[in-house]
Formats: structure tokens, C-alpha cells, sequence
């Protein structure tokens, strides 16, 4: 009986389904506009002379600068790696602007003085910013406005290479916390910025990340001190807008013990034929009894249908449990960019630390994503959890690459991991690879994988019921990434649920 | 004289090179209750599906009317639309969406193509729980993913709840009975005969005599080798019981 009940799925998608696939538009990217401003942009190329202008331009104290340049001197002796399941041209990385800036945004007394272009833009993104007068930064002005989401969200944009509003700071400061622009942190508070910075993602430890040391221009710095609950959600949204420029954010969080904050980036660019480099550190540190939830909507323009253009996202992520029973949470949500080149990790330093995290990685048209997690057990009883959802459509390539590891010293650890895949259309590919390191016999560690793909009968049932291909697809979609979706704070889930069915129209019909 | 509800005028069809209807004739006056009858392989599943539009199904004959007006050009949404309404014989699974999150999408986007305004919640609440009290399906079983892990009968329950709550001018049901107990089949029946009404079609799919004991036909079709040899009233179906398939099959030949 249970057999006969078992619909049989088809293995080959019909050549219907195939030719509709090949000629999905994924033109349509909702994002896709330039904004035009007047901008300082510095010369193409990269050399100690550049470094040092990013490091004037920002003011910076001399530390910094050393900083800056060890990393640059240690970059120029590092290759480029290639183990990702990516491929794409050699960049010619002095072919590159390492800073672009909006001229006006230094400093505006009123709304006049800000750019028009620059508010337009804000409101194309949809950024929760109807306090226009408060990111413009007029003083006296409040950020009690309700956002569109609902809820109270404190902001930090960054426009190229320039953080260029945050709200709802003194709101935060209120509670101690501090929420600007990680330029201003290396400025204001320096011996925080000293202490942590590259405390979790070493100046020398990878490519990019080395690179991003050199060069970054700007991004979030989050402090929230002990036992601090954080009233809002903050966020970051982060939008590369000048041509060949490369955009090299930097965020670091900071939980002090027993705090909690919730915090969410949301990703953006302009449509163009040439490929953006998008090479970005995140840095998260949780101490005792800290938890940090981070979600990410990374929606970089993917390239035309033909694979012309986008934006390459090479991406080093990584939070430190460094106290005993903290918690670090990444939720990701990837649907843009040409090349997605990105594990956020975990660190389970501190007895009894939590990791976790949660993907939807969705690619169409020409799209390549090599992504996961590492999750390294240090400490005793560490746990953690992966729940990765691929769907791949149209040309693209779709991996997830996961490492979980158990330190001698990590009794008692433990992770479950669970990898799915939904292959739409034939010319797709999904591929898992997960690496396993046990030193300690106590650790156990479970893993499931499943790979399926929508099927021609599950399209007709709902087809028969009155919905129109893309409403199927977007309804399974939405119903296989559903675990995924649960973890993202509710403000941002109804949008997300959109933005996956745009990511996807065309990918049938 | 009326427009009957459905038409099917020498429909031809073929899967893969191989004709598997072979000039099928149906007219089903609005209110009346078809069945056909015939074994397995003869092509009764595969009308069903032709009738909802189903991709792999080459036409090379004849037309489909609903209303009056050709279906055949129309996309298997579209169909839905215009009233018709297919329960499957092995209704599909959809992980990950409640039943109750579906049921919802469905109505709507119905109404979206007719044009019509969406469903507010509290009325869709209201109907969902009435047709489901009729079927004894209760919210626990709404929250569950459609289709996932139900039993045979949860499965034929849900398919006739979308059919109440859709509405339809014609409802095609294949092997509706398979797959349930004696009880199960009562409710099932129940809740399609409190469907049938002057303005609505049915065609039941089956090849046991036993559900039309309770989903009483105004006409009975024996289906063989991809067309309809025999029509009559409700006694041809205790007739073919008892004689089988073969001597109609004979008949033909």
C-alpha cells in the first residue's frame, strides 16, 4: 500500500521544461540600477602608495596604517586559491579601484546637503530608512520611526567604500552599545578595535582575507557590553555602485558576557558587464554566555543570462566562541553574485558553545556558489548544527563544502549536519562535500545529504489546482527551504520568501 | 438543448508513438454523474490526464469541450480555472507546505485568474473548517505538509477537500476508491455526493463495480482498448461485474 501511494518521480525533465530553462531571463534583476553621483574614486591598481591614501583618507592612526601595509607585504607573497568548485577569468587585481566614495557624504548638517541621488537610492533598496533626516545625519533629529518592517532596525549603510549613515545611535548608546562605521571605531575607540580586530581572522589567513587587511574601506563595528540584550535588530546594507571599483568591508562584532544581538546585512549592486570584486571579513566574538545571531540576504547582481558580467564574492566569516556557553548563529540567504566563494564558521573555543548555522544558497543563469560552513570543536560539550538548502536552475553550479572538526581536548562534542539539494532542470549541477576530523573518540557527528529535483508531477498537481508554473516553483521552493527560513528574524522573512521567488522566475516557464 | 459540461469529440491520443486513445466520445450534460469503467492499461487514467492537460500527451485527433469552448490550447492552470478539477488517482506529495498553506494558494490563484478578489482569512477559515468537519479532517492534519507521510485515506480526504473548497464545474475523479477501507469510502463518497448539484459534472473513474454503490451514476461507460465500447445506466456496471470485462471486450472484436 505504502507503495502504492508513492507518486513515481521522474528522473528526466522533459525537453520543454529544458528549453524554458535555457531561456530564462535573469535580466531581470530588481537591483540592477546605478545610481549617479559624483564620487571620489582612487587611481586603478594597488600598491603601498594606495594603501597609504585609504589609510589617510580615513584619518587613521599610525597602528592602523602599520597594519594595513604587514598585510599588504604579506598578500603580495600569497597565490590565489583555486580548490573551489569555481572557474572564472584571472583577476587583474591592478586593474581594480580599491576606494570609491560618495563626494558629499562627509559630514551633512541637513537634508540639502545630502546628494538626492544618494536618498533615491536608499528608497530603490528599500532599506528601512524613513528616517531620511536622521540618516542624513540633521542633527537633533530621533530614530523613533516605525520601519516598514514593522519593528525598530538600526542601520548602517555603506556606499561603495564609505560607511555613509548609521541610525538609532544614540537610542543604542543609551544601552552602552556602540553601532557606527567601522572607520569611526579605529578613530573613537581604538583599544576595542586593537583588541579584536583580526583576533579572529588573522591578517595572514587567507588570500582574500589578507587582501581585505590591506585595503578594507569601511563596514560595521558592533560593541555590546555585558549582559546587554540589544533592543533592535542592526543592520548593515552594503551596495557597490562605481564602476571597476572593489568593495572591501570589514564588520566586527563584539558580545561581551551574557549579551545578545541580532544583526543582518543585506547586499546590492548595480547591473554591468564587467565582474566586481567583492572581497569581505566579517568577525564575530562571543564571550561567556554571549549569544550573536547573524543573517545575511546577499543579493550581488548575478551577471546577465550569458554569464556577462556580476559580481565575484569571495567571503571570510568567522565567529569565536571564546566564552563557555556562547552561541554564535549564521543564517544566510544567498541569491545574487556571479561567484559566491563563502563558509561563515564557527569556533567552539568555550565549554558548552553552541554553533550554527542555516543556508538557502539559490543560483540560476550562469551562477557559481562553492559555500558551506566549518564548525571546529575546541571546547568540552561544544555543539553544533549545519542545515544547508541548495537549489540549483538554469546553467549554474551549486556546492556545498563543509568541514566539521573535534579538537583532542573536545569531549563530548557534537554536530548534526543536513545537506539538500533541488536540481531545477537538467543543465544544473548540486555537489556535497563534506570534510569530517575526529581527534576524540567522544564526538559524534551525523550527517545527511539528499539531492532531488522538482518533478514534472509535482508541477502538474499544482498546475491542476490553479497555480501558474512559477507559483509552483516558488511554493516547493519556499516549502524545501521552510527549516532555513524559520531562523531568520521575522521582519526579514516575508521579503526574503520574495526575493527567493524572484531569484528564480524563469527557471520553468 | 444545453451545453453540456463536458464534451470529448473522437479524441485521439498517443504516448510515445504508441496510440493510446483511439477516438474517445463522452458528453456529459450539467448535473449528470459519469463513470467509466474498464480495466487496467485501457486508457481511463490517460483521459483523465488529457482532460487536465498533462505535457507527454500527443493529440493527434478530435476535442475537448468544457462549457462549449476547446481546452485543448489551454495551460493545465488555466484549466483549473475555467472549473475543471482532476483528483488523483496517487496525489502528489509538496514537503515542506502545509496542507493549509496550499490550500490557500490554490483558491487564490483561481480567483486571481478569474479575476476575482482573494480569499480573506476568516473566510477561508470558515470553509476550510466546514468542508473539512464533512470529511473528518482536522487542523492538526491541515498543518501537516500536503500530502507527506498520509495514509491512503488521508490522501483521497484531501484530494475531495480541494475539490469543496475549488468549487469546480467538473470534477474528474481517478480510482478515487483505491487505496481505502469500507469506512474511508463512505466518507469519500459522502462528500462528493453532497457536491453533486444541477450545475456540476462528474466524471468517476474506476474499475470496481463497489464505489458506485455509493456515488450512484446517472450513466455507466465501458472503457476497452482506448475508447468507450458499451454506455447504458447504473445496471451496466453489476452487469459487467458479473460478466466481466472480456465479453464486452468480445463484443468489439
Amino acid at each position: 500500500m505504502a507503495m502504492l501511494d508513492t507518486p513515481t518521480l521522474k528522473e528526466n525533465i522533459d525537453q520543454e521544461t529544458v528549453d524554458k530553462v535555457r531561456a530564462l531571463d535573469v535580466d531581470k534583476y530588481k537591483y540592477g540600477f546605478e545610481t549617479l553621483i559624483e564620487s571620489d574614486v582612487a587611481p586603478k591598481g594597488l600598491n603601498e602608495d594606495i594603501v597609504r591614501m585609504i589609510s589617510a583618507k580615513k584619518e587613521e592612526p599610525e597602528w592602523m596604517l602599520e597594519w594595513r601595509l604587514e598585510a599588504f607585504r604579506r598578500w603580495q607573497t600569497m597565490e590565489e586559491p583555486s580548490w573551489a568548485k569555481v572557474s572564472y577569468p584571472k583577476i587583474d587585481f591592478q586593474e581594480i579601484s580599491y576606494y570609491a566614495a560618495p563626494k558629499t557624504t562627509a559630514g551633512p548638517k541637513s537634508l540639502a546637503e545630502v546628494d538626492p541621488e544618494l536618498l533615491a537610492t536608499y528608497e530603490k533598496l528599500g532599506i528601512p530608512l524613513k528616517e531620511q533626516e536622521i540618516l542624513a545625519g540633521v542633527e537633533g533629529a530621533t530614530g523613533e520611526t516605525a520601519t516598514p518592517y514593522g519593528g525598530n532596525v538600526a542601520v548602517d549603510a555603506v556606499f561603495d567604500s564609505v560607511s555613509v549613515v548609521t541610525t538609532f545611535r544614540e537610542e543604542l548608546a543609551k544601552h552602552g552599545i556602540i553601532f557606527c562605521s567601522i572607520s569611526e571605531a579605529v578613530r573613537e575607540h581604538p583599544e576595542l578595535v586593537k583588541k579584536y580586530l583580526g583576533s579572529v581572522v588573522p591578517v595572514t589567513d587567507n588570500y582574500y582575507a589578507t587582501l581585505n587587511s590591506a585595503v578594507f574601506t569601511d563596514g560595521s563595528f558592533v560593541f555590546i557590553p555585558k549582559g546587554v540584550r540589544c533592543p533592535m535588530e542592526l543592520s548593515t546594507y552594503f551596495r557597490i555602485n562605481e564602476k571597476n571599483t572593489g568593495q572591501f568591508e570589514r564588520t566586527l562584532i563584539i558580545a561581551e558576557e551574557e549579551s545578545y544581538v541580532s544583526y543582518l546585512e543585506g547586499c546590492t549592486a548595480p547591473m554591468r558587464d564587467e565582474n566586481q570584486l567583492h572581497a569581505a571579513v566579517v568577525e564575530l566574538v562571543a564571550l561567556d554566555d554571549a549569544e550573536i545571531k547573524y543573517s545575511t540576504v546577499q543579493n550581488w547582481y548575478p551577471g546577465d543570462k550569458n554569464g556577462k558580467g556580476g559580481i565575484y564574492n569571495f567571503v571570510t566569516k568567522r565567529g569565536d566562541c571564546r566564552g563557555h556557553r556562547s552561541k554564535i548563529s549564521w543564517t544566510q540567504v544567498e541569491t545574487g553574485s556571479a561567484i559566491t566563494w563563502k563558509y561563515p564558521s564557527c569556533i567552539l573555543r568555550g565549554d558548552e558553545s553552541r554553533g550554527e548555522f542555516y543556508s538557502i544558497a539559490i543560483s540560476n543563469g550562469h551562477q557559481q556558489i562553492d559555500s558551506g560552513t566549518k564548525m571546529r570543536h575546541l571546547g568540552k560539550n561544544t555543539t553544533s548544527r549545519i542545515i544547508s538548502k541548495g537549489i540549483a536552475a538554469g546553467f549554474s553550479d551549486n556546492t556545498y563544502r563543509g568541514l566539521v572538526s573535534a579538537h583532542a581536548k573536545a569531549k563530548g562534542a557534537r554536530n548534526f549536519t543536513q545537506c539538500d539539494s533541488l536540481l531545477i532542470g537538467d543543465k544544473c549541477g548540486a555537489h556535497t562535500v563534506p570534510y569530517i576530523e575526529s581527534h576524540n573518540s567522544s564526538a559524534v557527528f551525523e550527517h545527511e545529504a539528499t539531492t532531488s529535483k522538482i518533478s514534472d508531477d509535482q508541477m502538474f498537481y499544482c498546475q491542476q489546482r490553479g497555480l501558474s508554473e512559477e507559483e509552483a516553483v516558488a511554493l516547493i521552493v519556499n516549502g524545501f527551504v521552510r527549516d532555513v527560513l524559520q531562523q531568520l528574524p521575522m521582519e526579514f522573512m516575508v521579503e526574503t520568501q520574495k526575493l527567493i521567488s524572484i531569484s528564480l522566475e524563469g527557471s520553468v516557464g | 438543448m444545453t451545453t453540456p459540461i463536458l464534451e470529448v469529440r473522437d479524441l485521439h491520443v498517443r504516448v510515445e508513438d504508441k496510440d493510446i486513445l483511439k477516438g474517445v466520445n463522452l458528453v456529459l450534460p450539467p448535473g449528470e454523474v459519469h463513470a467509466i469503467m474498464g480495466r487496467n492499461g485501457s486508457g481511463k487514467s490517460t483521459l483523465s490526464y488529457v482532460l487536465a492537460g498533462k505535457e507527454d500527451y500527443e493529440i493527434t485527433g478530435g476535442d475537448i469541450l468544457l462549457d462549449g469552448e476547446s481546452i485543448l490550447e489551454m495551460e493545465p492552470d488555466e484549466r483549473a480555472a475555467a472549473g475543471l478539477f482532476l483528483a488523483f488517482q496517487y496525489p502528489v506529495e509538496v514537503p515542506g507546505v502545509a496542507t493549509m498553506t496550499f490550500l490557500k494558494a490554490a483558491i487564490n490563484a483561481q480567483r486571481k485568474a478569474r479575476g476575482e478578489a482573494e480569499v480573506t482569512t476568516p473566510e477561508f477559515m470558515r470553509l476550510v473548517k466546514d468542508a473539512g468537519s464533512r470529511l473528518n479532517i482536522d487542523s492538526a492534519m491541515l498543518k501537516r505538509p500536503l500530502n507527506v507521510g498520509f495514509s491512503g485515506g488521508e490522501k483521497k480526504r484531501a484530494e475531495i477537500l480541494q475539490m469543496e473548497l475549488l468549487q469546480p464545474k467538473l470534477c474528474v475523479m481517478d480510482e478515487t476508491d483505491s487505496g481505502l477501507d469500507i469506512d474511508a469510502l463512505q466518507v469519500v463518497a459522502n462528500g462528493v455526493n453532497s457536491m453533486r448539484s444541477s450545475e456540476r459534472s462528474m466524471l468517476v473513474i474506476t474499475h470496481y463495480q463497489r464505489l458506485l454503490n455509493h456515488i450512484v451514476p446517472d450513466v455507466v461507460h465501458v472503457f476497452s482498448d482506448g475508447k468507450v465500447v458499451e454506455s447504458g445506466d447504473k445496471s451496466l456496471a453489476l452487469e459487467l461485474e458479473a460478466k466481466g470485462y472480456a465479453a464486452y471486450e468480445k463484443d468489439v472484436a
